[in-house]
């Protein structure tokens, strides 16, 4: 057991996955002489070399083009797009060709890619740098969404994604990377398709994942301090999602908070609060809640960009709503 | 305003028996409603605090109309609305709303008086137990699943009574009465124009609460026949009629949620008329609240049973064994009646007999029948 950073979570990930499949590369924007806009892949450069640690023009449709290109051909490419926002140039590429490839050619092809990248608010980067679009691709059927909080999860859902035959998108949120976490010793394996339960409670469930995952647990622990005991739903995988976790915890509880850092209306927290409200209906006690974003670009002043993002005391606000006490 | 009948459409508050900030309990007596059938007696179906009187004394007022607003133990205080004024007012259309400016939807009420959450109902369900009267500990005072033991007590047994084995006792007598009694059947009609009018005379000099109500005076008619053909007021008991001394007429109650009691009314031909109604008011309330006293639900010597109020034209009554008659009045319809010579519309009631021919035969039945619809034709001797 050791405490590692979550950037060296990734940068574990990634060095192992390349020691032991020559079939895995690295691609991206600074990825290489750089190490990386979050120096994940620091030190890589010198160990694998310049065919495999691959720095790309500034051109996201290009790249991400190219990455699911070498995946069709047999590769294991991983595609490292800086930001979410700047995944929209990419967005083509993987919604009308990462995804559809296997249905449109009635299962003769796959494509293994992975692509990372960073997501979430917090470091004053502003508009351009900063949003949670988690949402735009859980809406696409055909991609597998990761959401990683925690360094067992950073490291192992890139080495789990690697063997998955479909493309695999992971969000690193950008609070994330110097956050310390244990990281047991050997690393433990973990899958694609669960919920894990971070903190057991009885009285409300709150659903997060990513960044927010912190500041929920941070929330539940206000909340045991006033007699509430809340549970904290760690999603993990956004999609495919695993809603039978979801909707054993509302069965527990009969409350659920969704916390999630992107914007509220029509969003990722929509979706789970539908769901809800279709299959688990007749085990609520109150209405369904969420802490979401802000419906602004995210702001550049510390105070304002803090202002947009959910915060601990308003999951607490919201937990007690949800109990009768708020 | 409730519906006390099949066919009444509106009444006329005459009287609140209850002011604002007064407790009330489930089965109480709140107002007196005069309807086209006299004036009825409301009790109020839930327990709590008046919070309002809507409707004036005076104010006539369509059925489903609200006439006062009860916040039970839990419920926050609602929003006060002017009580429909003591004139013409309420027969008015209202204007449409206009909605409040707005630039977002409505939200939801501050308060949840009265909700319960889906996970409470389903629990409520699954139990067969009752969300009324429960205490809401959840978001705004609402019903949520730990508040569910709380309404451990399933309906009937917060009344005293338990439906399912009333349906059961219900069952196994009116078998044994179809097994073993022949019943013969006989009816008439009787002309209750006289009768109506006395009533409404004497009504009219009554205040509201001491009115008395036509029912009451079918039970009397049928109570004082019995007197005079007394093979009819009984018991049929190893194999052989036994004659009650007194007359205690059995008052079929049909019960809200199902169940069917018929207490005995006691000496129906002989109390005074406003006593009997006193005791007759009593013993519908008590039976309807499970509250019926031992004696009431087995010394009956002759059961009547009315179906007028739900619009039947006549009902022929199956015996409560070991009773040896049952007496049934229909509905008091206009109807064209041959008087002297002439037709003329009149308020015709049909009275059917249900007999036991092991006890007496149908010429007596047809003699008590006639009996009867004479005191009915004579109500002043009532």
């Amino acid at each position: 057991m050791s405490q590692i950073t979550y950037r060296e979570a990734v940068r574990m990930a990634l060095r192992e996955s390349m020691a032991a499949d020559e079939r895995v590369f690295l691609m991206g924007e600074d990825v290489g002489r750089y190490g990386g806009s979050y120096a994940c892949s620091m030190g890589l450069l010198e160990e694998f070399g310049e065919a495999r640690i691959r720095d790309t023009p500034l051109s996201e449709s290009g790249f991400v083009g190219a990455g699911i290109g070498a995946a069709l051909v047999g590769m294991k490419p991983i595609v490292e797009v800086m930001t979410v926002n700047f995944s929209l140039l990419a967005l083509d590429q993987i919604i009308n060709n990462a995804a559809t490839l296997r249905h449109m050619s009635g299962g003769q092809v796959s494509v293994p890619i992975v692509i990372r990248m960073s997501t979430g608010a917090g470091k004053q980067l502003a508009a351009q740098h900063s949003h949670s679009w988690e949402g735009f691709y859980t809406h696409v059927p055909g991609l597998k969404v990761m959401s990683p909080a925690t360094v067992v999860d950073a490291r192992g859902m890139l080495l789990a994604a690697l063997d998955d035959p479909d493309p695999v998108i992971i969000f690193e949120h950008a609070g994330l990377y110097n956050r310390k976490g244990e990281m047991p010793d050997p690393p433990p394996k973990v899958d694609l398709s669960t919920a894990r339960v971070a903190r057991e409670g009885t009285d409300v469930t709150l659903i997060t994942h990513g960044g927010c995952l912190w500041r929920t647990l941070e929330a539940a622990q206000a909340l045991a301090e006033q007699g509430v005991s809340a549970e904290v739903l760690d999603l993990r995988v956004l999609r495919p999602l695993d809603w039978q976790s979801v909707f054993d915890s509302v069965a527990k509880t009969h409350r659920a908070v969704i916390v999630d850092e992107g914007w509220k209306s029509w969003g990722f927290s929509a979706e789970v609060s539908a769901r809800i409200a279709e299959d688990a209906f007749w085990m609520l006690d109150a209405p369904v809640r969420r802490v979401a974003g802000v419906e602004v670009p995210i702001p550049y002043p510390t105070h304002l960009e803090q202002a947009s993002i959910p915060q601990a005391g308003q999951v607490v606000q919201a937990a007690l709503q949800a109990v009768g006490r708020g | 305003m409730p519906s006390l009948g099949a066919d009444m459409e509106h009444g006329t508050l005459v009287e609140w028996m209850v002011e604002p900030g007064q407790q009330v309990t489930k089965g109480d007596l709140i107002a007196v409603i005069e309807t086209d059938k006299g004036a009825i007696e409301v009790e109020v179906w839930s327990t709590g605090t008046v919070e309002q009187l809507c409707v004036d004394v005076g104010v006539e007022a369509e059925i489903g109309t609200v006439l006062a607003r009860i916040r039970e133990p839990g419920d926050p205080p609602a929003e006060a609305t002017a009580p429909t004024p003591a004139s013409t007012e309420a027969e008015k259309p209202k204007p449409a709303p206009t909605p409040a400016p707005s630039t977002v939807p409505a939200a939801a009420p501050p308060t949840a008086a009265g909700r319960a959450s889906p996970w409470a109902r389903h629990l409520a369900s699954q139990r067969g137990v009752s969300l009324s009267g429960v205490a809401g500990t959840g978001p705004d005072g609402a019903i949520i699943g730990v508040d569910v033991p709380q309404a451990k007590a399933t309906p009937a047994r917060a009344k005293g009574s338990d439906l399912d084995a009333m349906r059961r006792a219900v069952a196994r007598a009116m078998a044994k009465s179809k097994r073993e009694i022949p019943h013969y059947y006989l009816s008439t009609e009787v002309d209750m124009t006289p009768t109506l009018a006395w009533l409404s005379r004497t009504n009219a000099a009554l205040p509201p609460p001491e009115r008395l109500l036509p029912a009451l005076l079918l039970i009397r008619a049928a109570a004082k026949a019995a007197r005079e053909v007394p093979q009819l007021n009984g018991f049929w008991r190893d194999d052989q009629l036994e004659m009650a001394d007194a007359v205690h007429i059995g008052v079929a109650v049909a019960l809200r949620g199902g169940g069917l009691v018929a207490p005995a009314l006691h000496d129906a031909d002989s109390k005074p008329l406003p006593a009997l109604m006193a005791a007759l008011s009593d013993l519908v309330r008590r039976a309807r609240r499970g509250r019926l006293r031992g004696s009431e639900m087995t010394d009956a010597t002759l059961t009547t049973t009315s179906m007028g109020d739900r619009g039947v034209e006549r009902v022929d009554g199956v015996i409560y064994p070991p009773q040896v008659a049952i007496v049934g009045f229909g509905r008091i319809t206009e109807r064209p009646w041959v008087v002297d010579g002439a037709v003329v519309p009149r308020q015709g009631m049909t009275v059917s007999l249900a007999g036991d021919h092991r006890a007496h035969d149908g010429h007596l039945g047809a003699r008590y029948l006639s009996v009867l619809c004479e005191h009915l034709r004579n109500p002043e001797a009532l």
